[in-house]
């Protein structure tokens, strides 16, 4: 259950660049999370709307965009989709490869924001 | 009224990677060497530690912070290699974050210290996302826990530098495949470094050893070509052997 960790983590770096834009509510937070970041997305939702209550964020719609495994082919010179996390190879030529491109992520890549007497009427 | 887009694309885990970051130049400076020990519950850190502790001593001076979410049982083993050992206690937290670990260092004179040991809490997930400043990521895996724990938890192994099948003295009694074990560990983390040791019988405990001080040497090496000759003249007294 490290994603309450996360959570918080987001919600604090979410809270400081809304705070720099000033009185400003959160009404929606846009994610890359990888598939090899270890991150179970249902479980990221539920500790989300806990540890937002009582800041900029509450209430705040959380985006998450879901980031595939790729991985540098040596062989093909080029980054390719994994199909099984368990078996870095290149999928098409088989070459062997623990070179990651992309699927690590924990990105927060967006805020929606609106000025507060805005976001509640 | 219309919504803003505020485009950010930042790390959520910011925070933890630039005081990470400085810890990193923290033991840099200092000459510190640092191990980020990962593994499953149960599967020999703090057995390997203590031995490890004790064979490094005194030729190295080596230190050890261990994290588990309740009791000081494993700073008690480790201490009693005399070497210094901190307990850090999580509550209900499944892995070491960066701002956990320099509190734990905080008294520590790190000038007095060339290896220290971060035994992460026992999870094969959780710790993969941390970065605490490390030099090397150690992933234990026992004999007793099966071939296919590499390809269960293939986060993890992700992260590693370095694996250790540990607790291979059990292999025979546990059925333990050790040959496919090692295909297993390649397919999922092509290339890492793997060892079998057995902190009991101390067997592959002199390339553990090896591995450590020829990791060390490394960074002491490449400490020396980034500095100032003044300050390489006084740093190679501290840091070279």
């Amino acid at each position: 259950m490290h994603e309450l960790s996360i959570a918080c983590s987001l919600i604090d770096t979410a809270c400081e660049a809304a705070a720099r834009e000033g009185d400003v509510r959160v009404t929606k937070l846009t994610l890359r999370v990888g598939a090899l970041s270890g991150i179970v997305k249902e479980s990221l939702l539920f500790c989300f709307e806990q540890a937002a209550e009582g800041g900029a964020c509450e209430g705040a719609a959380l985006e998450i965009e879901e980031v595939a495994v790729t991985a540098m082919c040596p062989r093909c010179q080029e980054p390719k989709k994994l199909a099984d996390y368990s078996r870095f190879c290149c999928p098409e030529c088989g070459t062997p490869t623990p070179q990651i491109v992309s699927g690590q992520e924990l990105e927060l890549v967006s805020l929606e924001i609106l000025p507060d007497a805005a976001a509640h009427p | 009224m219309q919504p803003r887009i505020l485009e950010l694309r930042t790390k959520i885990l910011k925070k933890n990677d630039e005081l990470a970051r400085e810890m990193r130049d923290q033991f840099a400076r200092c000459g510190v060497f640092v191990v980020n020990v990962v593994s499953g519950p149960g599967a020999g850190k703090t057995e390997l530690l203590r031995r490890t502790l004790d064979a490094l001593s005194p030729e190295l001076r080596a230190a050890a912070v261990v994290g588990d979410l309740a009791t000081e049982n494993d700073a008690a083993r480790l201490a009693s290699s005399g070497a210094p050992v901190k307990q850090i206690l999580t509550g209900t937290m499944c892995h070491l974050e960066a701002d956990m670990v320099r509190s734990a260092l905080a008294q520590w004179d790190l000038n007095q210290i060339d290896v220290l040991f971060i035994e992460n809490v026992g999870n094969l997930v959780c710790p993969s996302s941390w970065d605490l400043g490390e030099d090397l990521r150690v992933l234990l895996c026992a004999s007793t826990e099966g071939e296919d724990k590499p390809l269960k938890y293939p986060t993890l192994i992700n992260t590693a530098d370095v694996v250790v099948i540990s607790k291979i003295d059990l292999a025979a009694a546990v059925e333990f495949d050790a040959a496919l074990m090692l295909k297993n560990i390649q397919q999922v983390r092509p290339g890492v470094a793997v060892l079998q040791t057995s902190a009991r019988t101390g067997q592959g405990m002199d390339e553990w050893l090896a591995l450590l001080r020829r990791r060390r040497e490394g960074k002491c090496r490449n400490a020396l070509k980034e500095q100032e000759p003044a300050e390489r003249d006084l740093a190679a007294t501290r840091m070279v052997p």
